[in-house]
């Protein structure tokens, strides 16, 4: 079995409202000096091969096709 | 005219908008279920407004991946006209038949009220009967409608007349980009839109408003 994560975050230049309310929050609880907070998601799949290689392409596939938004975000693929 | 409505689990707006398509044309539109893969011969598909599949991982992200969506896509490759408000608007940029996308409204709040829409571009197949930068009322209910797009994509959809509706100054509810309320395709047979025109159509509504996109759309002269 193959282990993936999957992580969407938004392009460069595209604005995250999500974000800049999470850092007005973090700002009101006291810490300081943050400069920004960018919202993303994390998918955790389980592959049922032990082909990495397929499983990659596969994943590059999901992300095109579904799991993000090319629009507005970027993906990256890691293995455990 | 014969239009279809299409219907999603989650959508809820179907039948507001079956009975403003009724009431305009006289005719009742067939409904077309997520899992078919043959729509009827019509002249108009509507995409109606609601929470397909709870917004789940994006706003229409599952619902434009629904067998349905691929009939509508060669539908709309042959020219029949397909309307998306709302929900459907969400749903027809997440498949790729409208440029551009639809983030969380900018004040992360969920609008609900009646905002002016400005009708940017009245030759188009859904504004006929409407004029230039007539100013028209239209309620807006969503979450997730703050339109973006990149600035190439900005500067075609502006100098290509694909910018249908904006928000009327001082009535932009959500921070879309250029004041963006409703986007076509370069062909014009597509439109998506945030504004609700179903729900402004005759008396009862308090106004008729949004009586002209259904008109024009159906090529019934407007009431």
């Amino acid at each position: 079995m193959i282990k993936a994560r999957v992580t969407v975050t938004l392009k460069n230049g595209v604005l995250d409202p999500q974000g800049k309310a999470i850092e007005g929050a973090l700002g009101a609880l006291g810490f300081d000096g943050i400069g920004q907070v960018r919202q993303g998601k994390v998918f955790d799949l389980q592959i049922e091969s032990t082909d990495k290689a397929k499983a990659e392409e596969d994943l590059k596939a999901m992300c095109e096709k579904l799991l993000a938004n090319t629009v507005i975000e970027n993906y990256s693929i890691s293995f455990a | 005219m014969k239009s279809a409505v299409v219907q999603l689990p989650g959508l809820n707006r179907d039948r507001d908008m079956i009975a403003a398509l009724t009431k305009i044309s006289g005719k009742a539109p067939v409904t077309v279920w997520q899992t078919e893969t043959d729509i009827p011969d019509v002249d108009l598909i509507v995409i109606p407004g609601g929470f397909s599949y709870g917004d789940y991982l994006r706003c229409g992200a599952i619902a434009a991946r629904m067998p349905v969506m691929q009939a509508i896509k060669a539908k709309a490759e042959k020219g029949v006209k397909v309307l998306g408000v709302c929900n459907g608007f969400q749903i027809l940029v997440e498949a790729g038949l409208l440029p551009g996308a639809l983030m969380r409204n900018a004040s992360l709040k969920f609008v609900c009220r009646e905002i002016k829409l400005e009708v940017v571009n009245a030759d188009t197949d859904f504004t006929r009967a409407y004029s230039k930068g007539q100013i028209i009322r239209s309620p807006v209910a969503h979450h997730d409608g703050n339109y973006f797009a990149d600035a190439e994509t900005l500067k075609t959809i502006e100098g290509n007349g694909q910018v249908v509706f904006r928000y009327a100054e001082g009535t932009n509810p959500n921070g879309s980009m250029n004041d963006i309320a409703g986007v076509m395709n370069a062909e014009g047979n597509v439109l998506g839109m945030m504004p609700h025109p179903e729900n402004l159509i005759e008396a009862a509504h308090g106004g008729s408003d949004g009586r002209g996109l259904f008109a024009s759309a159906l090529e019934v002269i407007a009431a």
